[in-house]
């Protein structure tokens, strides 16, 4: 593969979240790394594919100049739509948003995801900033992809507080609480990519980044982590991915060192 | 024949923010946050607030950390593009205020169920979620119809709602365009809304556009015409976000004492929008100037 040797651990979390999506797929577009996958794949595999984003925007181009965040100017121009929040909700909540991407502080090994207290909440140890749309996106899209830093005090066998729901104790749950669909699909992470077993619900190391071993990845997580029995490597960003994300990325804010 | 709402930013604050009441404030998300309406309520030492909103980007950090808040109904509090809320963290750590967590969907239904005068409406959201254990304005409820788990969601009706938009007439009748967030049904469900706006311009402008009328004038209880008035944040038609003072803001509200240096440079020392721009600078603000303009065609609202 035309690969480049010279990126960082985030270019290649962003090429990985690209790879994600397939062409003429509904994406629910979150802040940071999703904003930039989008693009990418938006701009590669998948030029059918149509953003939509909370503030209540929805595009099926790219913006024309570099954006920082969703309500950057550039990415309000000659959108595909400009309605209210509700509005993007509402597609979500019907079941028209194929998929969506979050990021959390704490998760656990069935997908559940924390991004509100740490502690419980009658004594709080860390307030975070909260849901924002990750709960309404955990609930409601078709799936969903987590995004985050891999440490071990973040992967932990029981979340603090559930702010988006994934599996919530194994299979048969989502159901059992009343989710009509969705459940996170896969975990990119700055060591791997692990997958959902269909049977148990439980994360299962399916790709290791260049360079990191399964014993590193094991290191770094709070529970017995579970292997596929086809372990890969993730493949390194292609040129073709590396020069897109940059072109949207110029100066590494998302992506740098 | 309606009598002029135009007040200068102070009056309006004043009279429609009043100790103790709740406030519907940065209702696009990211874009037209109502800054210089927020200061004004730092500036006055508001108390016993109660804030209002979805992700809510930096103003509600800044007002917390004024003093003047006792409660917070919000999706997500913190630095859109830094991430973490340190005055937001520290009140809450020290028991200094209440939050009651939504999503983005639930604050929004919340104030929709206000605008259509009903006590809540359901969704298929935050089933499964903790969201429950922190917000007593969420239920779980039974489709009568379908047998569906569904959350209910109680109405929010808040005192007033502050909403900058690019341009209003005297009377609150107001064009707002852009990304819209939660302001329509903020604006319809709250008691009173003051508007803050880019321009003051004639009944007429805004009338021969209906279509792009934010809310009924009759709604509106106050209109302040302040320039510049959502800066940091990006205003469609106007002026670009400024990252800068986003990224600096992450330093400067790190520890109480430096959040202070940030309150008396920002807006202890300032006396209004209108100062504030002053201090920023024409050759300053330029550099956020809208370079690259986009008009649309007009539309014909003729019998």
């Amino acid at each position: 593969m035309d690969t480049d040797t010279t990126y960082t651990r985030s270019e290649l979390m962003v090429a990985a979240a690209s790879r994600q999506i397939a062409d003429g797929e509904v994406v629910f577009v979150g802040m940071r790394l999703p904003l930039l996958g989008f693009l990418v794949a938006k701009s590669l595999q998948a030029p059918n594919a149509v953003g939509v984003y909370e503030l209540g925007i929805i595009r099926d181009t790219v913006a024309p100049e570099p954006i920082l965040t969703m309500g950057d100017l550039p990415n309000l121009y000659r959108s595909q739509w400009l309605a209210d929040t509700r509005d993007t909700m509402s597609l979500l909540q019907q079941g028209l948003v194929d998929v969506s991407f979050i990021g959390g502080a704490q998760v656990d090994r069935f997908g559940n995801l924390n991004t509100t207290l740490t502690g419980s909440s009658l004594n709080i140890t860390t307030r975070l900033p909260g849901s924002g749309g990750a709960c309404d996106l955990a609930c409601l899209a078709h799936r969903h992809i987590i995004i985050m830093a891999h440490e071990k005090r973040r992967f932990i066998p029981k979340v603090d507080y559930i702010t988006s729901p994934g599996y919530g104790d194994g299979k048969g749950w989502r159901e059992s609480v009343g989710l009509v669909r969705g459940g996170p699909s896969a975990v990119i992470t700055t060591m791997g990519i692990f997958a959902f077993d269909p049977e148990t619900c439980e994360m299962v190391l399916t790709s290791l980044h260049p360079g990191v071993t399964v014993e590193m990845v094991q290191e770094q997580t709070d529970w017995p982590v579970r292997i596929s029995t086809k372990l890969s490597q993730t493949p390194p960003p292609t040129r073709q991915e590396l020069s897109t994300l940059r072109r949207f990325d110029p100066d590494g804010y998302w992506t740098g060192k | 024949m309606s009598t002029s709402k135009l007040m200068d930013m102070a009056d309006a604050i004043s009279r429609w923010v009043v100790d103790g009441c709740s406030v519907a404030i940065g209702t696009n998300l990211e874009t037209a946050i109502p800054f210089a309406a927020g200061h004004e309520i730092m500036r006055q030492e508001k108390r016993r607030l109660t804030l209002i909103g979805p992700i809510s980007d930096i103003l509600f950090d800044q007002i917390i950390g004024a003093g003047c808040v006792r409660r917070v109904q919000a999706a997500w509090v913190g630095n859109v593009i830094t991430g973490v809320g340190y005055n937001f963290r520290r009140a809450v750590e020290q028991r200094m205020i209440s939050v009651e967590d939504h999503s983005n969907l639930t604050i929004s239904m919340a104030l929709q169920a206000g605008a259509m005068g009903v006590s809540f409406l359901p969704s298929r959201t935050a089933l499964g979620s903790d969201l429950f254990a922190t917000n007593p304005g969420l239920k779980f409820v039974t489709c009568p119809f379908t047998g569906q788990k569904h959350t209910a969601i109680a109405a929010i009706v808040p005192d007033v709602a502050i909403v900058h938009v690019q341009r209003s007439d005297v009377f609150g009748n107001a064009h707002a365009w852009g990304n819209m967030g939660i302001t329509r049904e903020a604006c319809l469900s709250s008691r009173n809304v003051i508007l803050t706006a880019e321009e003051i311009v004639s009944t007429e402008m805004i009338t021969r556009d209906p279509n792009r009328i934010l809310t009924p004038g009759f709604k509106v209880s106050a209109v302040v015409h302040a320039p510049w008035g959502a800066h940091p944040s990006p205003m469609p038609g106007h002026y670009n976000r400024d990252h800068a003072v986003f990224l600096d803001y992450q330093t400067q509200s790190r520890t109480p004492e430096l959040f202070a240096s940030w309150m008396n440079e920002w807006i202890r020392s300032i006396s209004s929008i209108h100062q504030y721009v002053e201090t920023l600078g024409d050759a300053y603000l330029s550099r956020l100037s809208i370079t690259h303009h986009d008009y649309s065609e007009p539309v014909d609202y003729g019998y």
